[in-house]
């Protein structure tokens, strides 16, 4: 019996140096000499399209001789368009972003995605990475309400969800689709739990225009096509007051939807080496720094500080996302809300 | 004019001449390689459509099924897109009929000034890819940013929201004006056409015996080219039945669906396979009625003798209605060409669109994000070139040697050939994209995810227009040239390639060109079939438009259009033919 135990403890300690060597997984010269002979690394993002390729071009600066290759689409379209394609036997991406928590539970199911830690996320928060090291939060955004504030006064705005029942929004409404977008479908599933399908269906008689994303909204606003936004991205709405757009964050008194968006590595990347370098360089503070600065997103990152002017996190009731308890119930999510909005 | 003769007695050198003695006996590849192309057309065109039929009656696990037609036809959220699409199909065909028929006339029968120009802008609509127009038109007709609702309230000093915006984009309607903008085209040349069939006497009788010029186009004109009204009518139905951008990006937003972003949703991951192909048939079904319906009206030929041009009709003199004449076209081609390419021009120099167009609002910034940061356009751009040059080459080749085999009737059933060659007219982008997929997901040949399968779309769809500009160019070559040729001791192929090819040179060069232009801007087919190493130009403004990016869709759409243009203005360099 003693036997046995010691041989079991013997391999668990054994496993436990395996699993921290893999997970050592630091940009070393070798690494680095192998993704420039890869020349390549493929990225899928939901980020929107300007902070992306701010992200592309600061790694080009750093890592010249790979090339990077931005495809970024909704959280819903970048899950769909990497399951078709692996469906097909299709092995194009390498590094993945999705605003839907939940993909990475599926991918990890399907074993599509390789273990990796980046030297960064050792520090993270726990709540915030994977504990068998698949995947991390490489950034977090709340799905806000807001509003033009040429078009409404500040005295009159909405406070919360409930508000928006009101006949004097009809017509004024603009939100995003959980068939689309990933943060809509958190912040939806978020509201459902709080609220119930009884408020959505009250909501959909409001005349609501439906758009896909969730970074769409907040432009909406800002050109004044909508008055009042039910869902769009926190960070989108800071991109827009720093370009002096005439719109303002509502934070909702139900709550908040707080959508953490992970990254991982696939395991069959066609440029697994270039893809590890990227990963270590999308979690470090100086990237983060860049987008949470221009891209207005919240970061897991210890050393990463909220700019002046935003409401720092612990201000803001949340309604915390829940990718397991949300799994099961996403493809009725999508059914009863296009039921109710359409397509 | 020599014919061959029936297939049992023919050898495939066989001229009808004797060989003259002595010569050496080439081995003529006619029968080879025809066969060769035969296989190939058929293989394009009819195994999509096979895998289309089979998976239609498949479930999930392969098994036999009616299901999907079972849900098709008693599910309302596939009905109701359904009705949708055949109302504003209806609605964009009545629309096209009322605008282009008396522009026809006015362009063909009066004294109207500036012709020229006018035409030049129909043919502008024509080219303008129906997805840009709805792009520009979402920045013009918004409801509340949109320019022209804010001009309307400005000037009637009123407030967005509060009152009802002059025109709401985003509705079934709004996507009826999108699509019949650049659908009456084709109406206009049916009629035009029409109206240069119709000898000229009858309306001269009818002017002489004194009847004002319009009793003279209600009594006499208007019935004689009713048949050709009637058929651009169908085409405009097609036309607009078919469209997936404009009901994607006007009546989406709406919660409004057609057959087409129905087909695109069942696609969405998880594919439901069976039940895209059983919804795809069906549209499948009316295009090829309609088709047949347009061929009928049109092989009647009404009451008119066809007998070639009509001789100097005298044209009607307009007098005081020339200004309403003219207002008629400045209405129609504004809001075609004008207004939408004057806000695409706007938005891509501004930062943000739906403010003034002061200094500070000025910018290159879109431009610059286009071409020097945005990932996806060199790669978008790439794939959309290496597409529309492999297209129209393998097409036009393909074309040239179908169109060489039909119209000579050099093999035998060159009648299912031509067939073959006209059928993909029928089947909408959409339609065909979902065949595709079927058919080169799996084994044996596994495109999807390469160009190829793009390729095989961009081919097959453009196989129509191609064989009708290159089959016109042959029949105007008299075979007795190539018989001369082949008395002589010439093969087949030799007499095609050097008496027959220099003389359709520029029929070829054409063809080239419109299969070029048909692929650059092709949207439907492939917007089920690209994925991210083979985006296009189209699919990329597609996804920037999910997210609002108008400053760049802007800057892509211009650089689209101007690419299309250059190449419209060769084609009319290459031929004499006159395109509208």
């Amino acid at each position: 019996m003693n036997r046995t135990l010691e041989a079991l403890c013997c391999a668990v300690a054994a496993l436990t140096a395996i699993v921290s060597i893999a997970n050592a997984q630091e940009t070393t010269p070798a690494m680095l000499a192998a993704a420039t002979k890869e020349g390549k690394v493929t990225w899928y993002t939901s980020v929107d399209v300007k902070v992306a390729e701010a992200v592309a071009k600061a790694f080009r600066a750093e890592y010249p001789g790979i090339d990077i290759e931005v495809e970024r689409a909704g959280s819903e379209r970048v899950f769909q368009r990497i399951n078709q394609e692996y469906q097909s036997a299709i092995h194009n991406v390498d590094v993945v972003n999705s605003s839907d928590a939940s993909h990475f539970l599926y991918w990890r199911q399907q074993k599509w995605l390789a273990p990796h830690t980046p030297p960064d996320v050792r520090r993270f928060p726990a709540q915030y990475k994977d504990p068998e090291g698949y995947y991390a939060t490489w950034r977090a955004t709340l799905s806000v309400m807001g509003y033009n504030t040429k078009l409404i006064d500040a005295k009159d705005a909405p406070t919360g969800y409930m508000d928006l029942l009101d006949p004097k929004w009809k017509g004024k409404l603009v939100k995003s689709h959980p068939g689309y977008s990933g943060t809509s479908l958190t912040g939806t599933y978020a509201i459902v739990k709080a609220l119930g399908w009884d408020y959505l269906d009250k909501l959909s008689k409001q005349g609501v225009q439906q758009l896909q994303s969730t970074t769409a909204t907040p432009k909406s606003i800002a050109s004044g096509e909508r008055a009042v936004m039910v869902d769009g991205n926190e960070y989108n709405m800071f991109i827009e007051i720093d370009a002096k757009s005439p719109v303002k964050i509502i934070y909702p008194k139900e709550g908040t939807p707080f959508v953490t968006s992970p990254s991982a590595i696939f395991a069959e990347a066609p440029h697994p080496n270039a893809a590890r370098v990227l990963e270590n360089f999308l979690f470090t503070a100086r990237i983060q720094q860049l987008i949470v600065n221009e891209g207005g997103t919240r970061s897991m990152h210890p050393d990463v500080k909220d700019p002046p002017g935003r409401t720092p996190l612990a201000e803001i009731k949340l309604l915390p996302d829940d990718a397991n308890g949300m799994l099961p119930q996403i493809a009725d999510i999508k059914k009863r809300y296009t039921a109710l909005f359409g397509n | 004019m020599l014919r061959k003769r029936e297939p049992s007695d023919s050898r495939p050198h066989d001229t009808g001449f004797p060989l003259p003695r002595g010569r050496r006996k080439y081995f003529d590849w006619t029968t080879p390689v025809s066969l060769a192309f035969v296989l190939m057309l058929s293989g394009l065109v009819l195994l999509p459509m096979a895998w289309l039929l089979i998976a239609s009656f498949r479930d999930d696990a392969s098994r036999i099924t009616l299901d999907n037609y079972r849900q098709f036809f008693t599910d309302a959220s596939f009905l109701k897109p359904l009705l949708t699409t055949l109302w504003t199909s209806a609605a964009v065909g009545f629309i096209c009929v009322a605008l282009a028929a008396p522009m026809a006339w006015l362009v063909s029968r009066t004294d109207l000034p500036g012709k020229r120009p006018l035409r030049i802008l129909i043919l502008a609509s024509f080219v303008t890819p129906p997805f840009l127009g709805a792009f520009a038109w979402v920045l013009l007709g918004g409801p509340n940013a949109g320019l022209i609702n804010q001009w309307y309230y400005a000037l009637f000093g009123l407030k967005a929201f509060e009152a009802a915006p002059l025109l709401n984009i985003f509705s079934a309607g709004g996507m009826v004006f999108v699509m019949a903008l650049y659908t009456f085209p084709y109406v206009f040349t049916f009629a035009a056409n029409g109206l240069d069939l119709i000898p000229g006497e009858l309306e001269e009788a009818s002017a002489i015996l004194g009847m004002p010029a319009w009793r003279t186009a209600a009594d006499i004109t208007l019935p004689l080219i009713a048949p050709s009204l009637l058929a651009g009518f169908l085409i405009a139905f097609l036309q607009s039945m078919t469209l997936f951008g404009p009901p994607a990006i006007l009546a989406l937003p709406a919660g409004i669906d057609t057959m087409t972003t129905k087909i695109w949703s069942l696609f969405q991951f998880p594919p439901r396979l069976g039940l895209a192909a059983a919804v795809s048939l069906p549209l499948l079904a009316i295009s090829v009625l309609l088709l047949k319906a347009q061929t009928a009206i049109l092989g009647r030929r009404g009451y008119a003798v066809i007998g070639g041009k009509a001789t100097g009709t005298r044209a009607v003199k307009l007098g005081s209605w020339k200004a309403p004449a003219l207002l008629l076209f400045a209405a129609v081609l504004g809001c075609s060409i004008v207004l939408p390419y004057g806000v695409l021009l706007r938005t891509a120099f501004v930062r943000n669109w739906s403010a003034p167009m002061g200094l500070y609002n000025l910018t290159l910034e879109n431009w610059r994000f286009v071409f020097f940061e945005f990932s996806q356009t060199r790669l978008a751009l790439g794939n959309t070139f290496i597409l529309g040059l492999t297209a129209a080459t393998a097409g036009t080749l393909l074309v040239a040697v179908i169109a060489y085999l039909a119209v000579r009737r050099a093999v035998w059933g060159h009648r299912y050939l031509s067939f073959l060659a006209t059928a993909p007219v029928a089947i909408p982008g959409i339609v065909l994209a979902v065949g595709l997929f079927l058919s080169y997901t799996h084994p044996p040949l596994v495109l999807y995810g390469t160009l190829a399968i793009i390729f095989l779309a961009y081919v097959t769809k453009e196989i129509p227009v191609g064989y009708q500009q290159i089959g016109a160019s042959l029949r105007s070559v008299h075979p007795e040239l190539e018989d001369a040729g082949r008395i002589f001791g010439a093969t087949r192929l030799r007499a095609l390639f050097d008496i027959t090819a220099p003389l359709i040179r520029n029929g070829v060069i054409a063809t080239w060109i419109l299969i070029f232009v048909g692929s650059i801007r092709e949207l439907s087919a492939t917007i089920l079939l690209f994925t991210a190493r083979t985006k296009t130009v189209s699919v990329t403004m597609f996804d920037l438009r999910e997210s609002n990016d108008w400053g760049p869709i802007a800057v892509l759409s211009i650089t689209m259009l101007a690419i299309t243009f250059v190449l419209i203005a060769l084609i009319t360099r290459f031929t004499d033919r006159r395109m509208i």
